[in-house]
């Protein structure tokens, strides 16, 4: 019944404030865990820019992507330095509004596109290897802001898809995503299999309210950022809930680390906007061993390095350097955590 | 000897000024000739703002075209439309920065802080961007709509006071005091001004459309002082209210016309130019330029709506770094005329 009342009060606070979305976590006494801000970590050419940085991705080289909203959505590729590398589809179908971009296991680089509805996946050179989704056909005309209930999900078409993850046999999770609300798993060759969740929104576990974020462990169990019911679940491989996380606030993104030993990561980003006390309240990310046991938290909101901006992606492929991209900064910044054995440099 | 005639029937009509406008000397002025040089193929649009940095670098902020919409996306997605321009102090043209920038849709205002930062205001992505002298993007307040409604959508009801936050609604201007607070003009949708600590954060706001003390028809332009006191346009109540710094209404301005632009001199004895610009439907009335003291009074005007040199087409940012030398951006004209006061 506690979940009851959690919900109700949030719905109360929805009702008064609905364009902001924010919790205070309610978990108490977390270790911070300190940290700095590399300063100028990504080298853009003279004349380019970052858009809004919703997405952000390491391959195994400890190349950085950034898949980002400029006048036109971007994907640029930076060395492990910060030096600019390339950019990646320009032009492409597929690229209109970013919203996440992940590397697998084998160095291709996938990214989710929340405007064309399509999840792609390219070579590590960058080539379109496979698509999943498919955008809506202009000839359609420019869409009125959409207005009344989600239309019926559909295996093959996402609508505003926000993230994607690989289990350890490479099928692939896709979370979709602001009007639908499941998660689907399809095979490595992109064929449907399952889904949980569907076009409506819902509290229980299984159900969704904006699945804003997604990662496989190597478990193959399935992370979901499940934003707007302030939480997180976990699902097994064929999309069973198996447990939710309701204590560290709004649930925004989820990062899994990389190596034998995985740590998850979790962001009670702050809301957009700058409302009074917000910056007091939330804005923090947690670091967590994959039982669900909170290791410590780091991170305050501010418009200046090292001040987090709506945190909306992180990438944790090393866990004791968080890269993270955000949505109000237009920027990504490069943070190093200290360990408990000292300076985090030394440790793999 | 029109303007006069307008100028004369404007102050008549709101009483107590008309002493002041009427005995308001011109000023002689003249505009120099090619100011700008644009390289070929490059055109300013309707200009937004215009402003010089310390080594008189000039800035000028451009509506170079309207916006694109997506279509075939999950929703109407709104791309580029103003483009952001430096020329040095001889008007040669430097570079362009902010290329493809996320904010860039609708220009409002360029305006360059005593750090030689560039703060760049946006009306359509209601965005208040500030780029260093490096051309990098230091800070942000407000957040551009992810997407843009179509049909557009109706104006919004309510008394324009917006949010507590640093979501704008068509901003039209930033100003800082000497402390470093950010004051931003919020301004076309919303009628108030906001005001942020240096570091960004909000710290309070004031306003709401109406015509009392303290309220705005619109806030188009802002000032600050050297004590702090700001000064904001409030031309759809042809005035210029004055605040303190924590937003208390002191005194308002009149005879000044719809003060749409506004730029204070530095020094110890500053001076503020007030444009009375003239609608851009209309180049029949209005379009002068008042220069005044802080306690108010008026001690000259030049120029008049038209369009040709020396003449205005709705002036919608005055740079007053050097004193008698003015760059004037207009929205009419598509121009930055430099100006010298004799």
């Amino acid at each position: 019944m506690k979940w009851i009342l959690t919900s109700s009060v949030v719905l109360v606070a929805l009702a008064t404030m609905p364009v902001f979305g924010q919790r205070k976590a309610t978990i108490e006494n977390v270790p911070e865990i300190s940290f700095t801000s590399v300063p100028n970590f990504l080298k853009l050419p003279a004349g380019e820019y970052l858009g809004e940085s919703v997405a952000v991705a390491t391959n195994s080289k400890g190349h950085i992507f950034v898949y980002h909203r400029s006048a036109q959505t971007r994907l640029f590729e930076f060395d492990k330095s910060g030096n600019f590398v390339k950019e990646i589809g320009s032009g492409y179908y597929g690229f209109e509004f970013a919203h996440s971009v992940r590397v697998d296991r084998d160095d291709n680089i996938w990214t989710v596109d929340e405007g064309t509805n399509m999840v792609t996946k390219f070579s590590p050179e960058g080539k379109v290897l496979m698509v999943l989704g498919r955008r809506p056909p202009a000839v359609q005309g420019a869409l009125a802001y959409p207005a009344g209930p989600n239309a019926p999900s559909q295996k093959y078409i996402f609508c505003r898809p926000t993230d994607v993850g690989w289990d350890p046999q490479g099928n692939i999770f896709v979370s979709d995503g602001y009007c639908n609300n499941r998660v689907v798993k399809y095979d490595k060759d992109g064929r449907f299999v399952a889904q949980a969740g569907s076009e409506k929104p819902g509290k229980a576990l299984g159900e969704f309210n904006l699945p804003h974020g997604l990662q496989v462990d190597g478990q193959g169990n399935v992370w979901v950022a499940d934003r707007s019911n302030n939480r997180y679940q976990v699902l097994d491989n064929n999309l069973n809930p198996i447990r939710e996380i309701t204590n560290l606030g709004v649930g925004w993104t989820v990062c899994v680390s990389a190596g034998p030993h995985q740590y998850v990561f979790l962001s009670n980003s702050n809301p957009n906007g700058n409302m009074p006390g917000t910056w007091d309240i939330t804005g923090e990310i947690y670091k967590a061993e994959l039982d669900g046991t909170v290791l410590g938290k780091f991170g305050h909101p501010g418009k200046l390095p090292p001040g987090f901006q709506v945190v909306h992606m992180m990438d944790c492929r090393n866990p004791n350097e968080i890269v993270a991209g955000e949505i109000e900064s237009w920027r990504v910044q490069k943070l190093v955590l200290q360990t408990a054995g000292g300076n985090a440099g030394g440790a793999r | 000897m029109k303007s006069l005639m307008y100028a004369g029937l404007a102050a008549a009509l709101i009483g107590g000024a008309a002493n002041a406008q009427n005995a308001a000397p011109e000023i002689r002025f003249d505009s120099m000739p090619n100011a700008l040089q644009l390289p070929a193929n490059l055109y300013l649009g309707e200009v937004g703002g215009v402003a010089t940095n310390s080594r008189g670098d000039v800035f000028v902020y451009t509506r170079t075209g309207h916006p694109t919409i997506s279509i075939g996306t999950a929703r109407p997605f709104a791309h580029g439309g103003s483009r952001l321009f430096q020329f040095d102090r001889n008007g040669r043209f430097v570079r362009e920065i902010g290329k493809d920038s996320y904010g860039f849709l609708f220009a409002a205002q360029v305006r360059v802080d005593p750090n030689d930062n560039i703060w760049v205001v946006d009306q359509m992505s209601s965005m208040v961007m500030k780029f260093d002298p490096q051309d990098h993007v230091a800070m942000l307040l407000g957040r551009k709509a992810e997407n843009v409604n179509v049909p557009v959508r109706p104006p919004r009801a309510g008394d324009g006071a917006g949010q507590p936050t640093d979501l704008f609604d068509r901003p039209t201007d930033v100003a800082w005091d000497a402390a470093g607070n950010i004051f931003v003009a919020d301004g076309l949708g919303n009628a108030r001004i906001a005001k942020f600590d240096k570091d960004g954060k909000f710290v309070k706001s004031w306003g709401k459309k109406g015509t009392a003390n303290g309220e705005f028809a619109n806030v188009r332009s802002l000032a600050v002082d050297a004590q702090g006191n700001i000064y904001a346009a409030d031309g759809g109540n042809r005035r210029v209210q004055v605040f303190d710094n924590d937003g208390n209404f002191k005194t308002a301005f009149t005879g000044v016309g719809n003060a749409q632009a506004l730029c204070l001199t530095k020094g110890a004895n500053p001076v503020l130019y007030v444009s009375n610009s003239n609608p851009p439907d209309d180049i029949d009335r209005d379009g002068e330029i008042y220069r005044m003291r802080l306690d108010g009074t008026i001690t000259g005007k030049f120029g008049r709506a038209g369009k040709q040199a020396k003449e205005f087409g709705t002036v919608n940012a005055i740079d007053c770094r050097t004193d008698n030398t003015l760059y004037v951006g207009e929205i009419g004209n598509l121009r930055v005329q430099k100006l010298v006061l004799h």
